[in-house]
């Protein structure tokens, strides 16, 4: 038995989602015996840490602040272990454009992309370079703030005409924004646990498909019954191993730990990598308890592992 | 306790919905809406940020001695009332209440032709259920209250909006648009209007548009839902008869034919009480009523007990006009600070009443997105979106001044207009265009007509200064 503390809330968008993942999670680690505190993450963090002095920290945050490595690091500065990805693996996950490119150093299928800070259109005049950057990646384009987790502020761009206004609303979230060429295809999410005893493994694959077929409208992800998920997706064995295979790569290349979810287009030409979110929602409709529950591993068990992992992580550090 | 492969339960075998109880859910819960919005809006609840968002009225402004005297004589020998069910329409002594806010409006209406409902937003939902089969239309205005939206949602209704100017609905569009329904074989059930300080856009109906609703819901047969919370609210100019009262002049016993009425105390008196009321044609009225013992038997008897014992107790009249005062030197704090501080671009509506100002912003800026940056600034608006069905309103936004101090209604405007130049600096940039020049001089309204050229001050037509002309006339 230990003392968990649980890392909830704090001020991201995905706020909401937090405090329900952060009060399942709750559940959970009194369920396996352990001596939870709820900590919803304010100012007074630090004071509530060194109070409480928990065995470790359960981050169940989402979005900037809880995902990027903030959190991550400060609490490592506390000496208390964590779950999930260490400081590195959520700096870079949790930064699309980061992550792309190491996606594309290594050899890992990404759609193709160029990213933009606010300052280079203020300053450098980069507005300019949009036809080339167009005809590049030709249209429809997606655009998506850098620092975002979910679906928030991604928007699409059909002609150039659309674009100044998408790439506004994107800097709404983030001073930087990515232009990705969009592929058509069908959408998967596979989520990752890391094993205890080393190394990781893929769960069955989520597919999300849209009840009324309309592409472009990425918020159809936030009205329920607007999109329905299948699990295991309807896969040919080959292809599916195929998924779990770049999804496990893409994890251990980007150095994540414990879990994550990553999320795919399957083209014609194959899977390509959209995203890696390193703490995926853990309610009771989120997609990557509901992967693992497909696997045999039913929530408990996934809370108990995140656990073991974090204190085996700090005790091969120590 | 480790996981070993051992304990783990069957592999499922075959692809199967994720969503556990989605086969279970009604149909009509696929209309249910959930949105970005609502996710951003959670994050507007913390005490640092300024909410011009909410619809509230200012609670801080009841004196607790009114409620504990209120209090106190309910106990003093009606507890076990207050703590039973009561009639489904509603108390008595209630209802006399209500008959004298109505009265204060101009509207005579009976005891009987009205039934207490648990908040207004409760005679909205009992007029779907009692009025609406999935694919009915129902005609509003837009952008209508955003709270209505998701009631029209839940019953599959479709939503239809008939653009307003100065003086609120556009009666010829209306009624271009129910011969289009007709003609492609629609049913419009109800024309859903708020004519008075209307929600969000603060704009009011005029007379002659007022009469002219009611002909044509006689000559095609159709009800009207009149949403009346905000009339007693009034900071300036005229008071205008409510469709009730010009469909049914001087009362009568026969509860008119085509005008639903709804009202509530939530802005004169509290919003946490949650008692509101409709007013129908008798057929109507016993329909509704039906639907109410469906929804909750009757509303909260100790909130009943609480009005009926407030009435008694004193002048209800007194703090409606505290609260109009406290709320008429708030709009108009917020129409100095706008008028100082906005850019020439953005332009909104001059409120005469009510809680809510409607700005709006060229087509290219989403207030939705722009919410998120407003709150990292720490101040927060209602995007426009929700008060539409159909897609308007993205570049539209409400702002509420009941609920919040002057000098914060002044700070939370100074942010919004800070983040709305760097937008348009910043798509100035993106387009490779500076901003176009637009004077940033603010014209003063001629002294003669003064609220001629305010009422023009409305949704889509070009704003004027809200500072100069406002002066110019004694209020």
């Amino acid at each position: 038995m230990s003392r968990v503390a649980v890392l909830k809330g704090g001020r991201s968008l995905e706020r909401q989602v937090s405090l329900v993942s952060g009060a399942r999670v709750e559940d959970a680690l009194e369920r396996l015996g352990h001596e939870v505190v709820g900590v919803d993450v304010g100012g007074d963090l630090f004071p509530r840490l060194r109070e409480t002095a928990p065995d470790v920290a359960f981050i169940a945050l989402h979005g900037p602040g809880g995902e990027d490595g903030t959190i991550q690091e400060l609490i490592e500065a506390l000496g208390i272990p964590y779950t999930g990805s260490g400081v590195s693996a959520s700096a870079r996950c949790s930064n699309k454009v980061l992550a792309k490119h190491a996606l594309r150093d290594a050899g890992l299928p990404t759609p193709d992309w160029v990213a933009f800070s606010e300052d280079a259109f203020r300053e450098l005049g980069a507005a300019d370079a949009l036809e080339a950057i167009e005809q590049r990646l030709e249209f429809p384009l997606v655009v998506k703030p850098t620092d975002q987790g979910s679906a928030i502020g991604i928007k699409f761009a059909r002609s150039a005409a659309e674009v100044p206004a998408a790439i506004l609303a994107a800097f709404s979230y983030d001073p930087k924004v990515l232009i990705e060429r969009f592929v058509h295809g069908r959408e998967l999410a596979i989520g990752v646990l890391s094993r205890l005893g080393g190394g990781a493994e893929a769960l069955p694959i989520v597919e999300a498909i849209p009840r009324d077929r309309d592409f472009y409208d990425f918020t159809a992800r936030y009205d329920i019954g607007r999109t329905r998920f299948d699990c295991p997706a309807a896969l040919e064995p080959v292809l599916a191993a195929h998924v779990q295979e770049v999804a496990l790569a893409a994890y251990e290349l980007l150095g994540c730990y414990g879990f994550a979810r990553v999320d795919m287009i399957l083209a014609e030409s194959g899977p390509q990598i959209l995203e890696i979110n390193t703490i995926p929602g853990l309610t009771e409709t989120s997609l990557l308890p509901q992967a693992a529950d497909a696997a045999g591993i039913d929530f408990d068990e996934l809370v108990a592992r995140a656990v073991e992992l974090a204190l085996t992580r700090a005790a091969v550090e120590l | 306790m480790s996981i070993g492969d051992d304990i783990r339960r069957p592999r499922r075998p075959a692809a199967h919905e994720l969503e556990r109880y989605e086969a279970l859910f009604a149909t009509r819960t696929g209309r249910m809406r959930s949105s970005v919005m609502r996710d951003l809006m959670a994050v507007t609840a913390r005490p640092e940020v300024i909410s011009l968002a909410g619809g509230l009225p200012d609670t801080t402004l009841f004196e607790p001695a009114l409620f504990a005297a209120a209090m106190d004589s309910i106990a003093d020998g009606t507890t076990a009332e207050a703590l039973q069910y009561g009639p489904t329409e509603g108390f008595e002594a209630v209802k006399e209440c209500i008959v004298e806010v109505m009265a204060e409006e101009g509207t005579v209406v009976a005891a009987d032709e009205l039934i207490v409902t648990t908040g207004g937003q409760q005679a909205i939902d009992l007029v779907c259920k009692t009025l609406l089969d999935p694919g009915d239309v129902v005609v509003a205005e837009g952008p209508t209250y955003p709270g209505a939206v998701p009631t029209f949602c839940a019953y599959e209704a479709q939503l239809v909006q008939v653009e307003m100017d100065s003086e609120g609905m556009q009666i010829d569009l209306l009624e271009r648009t129910l011969d289009e329904l007709t003609a492609a074989g629609h049913r419009p059930k109800f024309i859903y209007t708020i004519p008075t300080f209307q929600n969000p856009a603060g704009v009011t109906m005029s007379l002659p548009r007022r009469r002219r609703l009611i002909e044509v819901a006689r000559e095609r047969e159709l009800l009207v839902l009149e949403d009346n919370p905000y009339s007693l609210l009034r900071y300036e100019g005229e008071e205008m008869p409510t469709l009730r009262s010009l469909e049914v002049p001087h009362g009568s016993r026969d509860g008119g034919d085509f005008v639903i009425y709804t009202g509530t105390m939530s802005k004169i008196l509290s919003a946490g009480i949650r008692l509101g009321w409709v007013v129908a044609p008798r057929p109507v009225l016993a329909k509704l009523n039906l639907g109410k013992v469906s929804a909750d038997l009757c509303s909260p008897s100790l909130t009943q007990y609480f009005v009926a014992a407030y009435f008694a107790g004193g002048d209800w009249r007194e703090y409606v006009a505290t609260a109009r005062e406290a709320y008429r030197s708030r709009r108009d704090a917020m129409l100095d600070a706008l008028a100082e501080l906005m850019p020439p671009e953005a332009h909104w509506t001059h409120p005469r009443g009510g809680l809510f100002v409607w700005l709006t912003l060229p087509e290219f800026i989403d207030t939705t997105d722009l919410l998120a940056r407003a709150v990292r600034e720490n101040v927060a608006f209602v995007p426009g979106e929700g008060a539409y069905d159909d897609g308007r309103g993205h570049n539209a936004m409400r702002l509420n001044f009941s609920s919040v101090s002057e000098d914060r209604i002044r700070e939370g405007i100074r942010r919004i207009a800070k983040i709305v130049e760097e937008q348009l600096a910043l798509y100035g940039s993106l387009t490779g265009r500076a901003r176009p020049a637009v004077s940033r001089a603010r014209s003063a309204s001629p002294p003669d007509q003064p609220a001629e050229r305010e009422l023009a001050d409305v949704v889509e037509l070009p704003r004027r200064s809200g500072k100069a002309a406002r002066r110019s006339r004694p209020v």
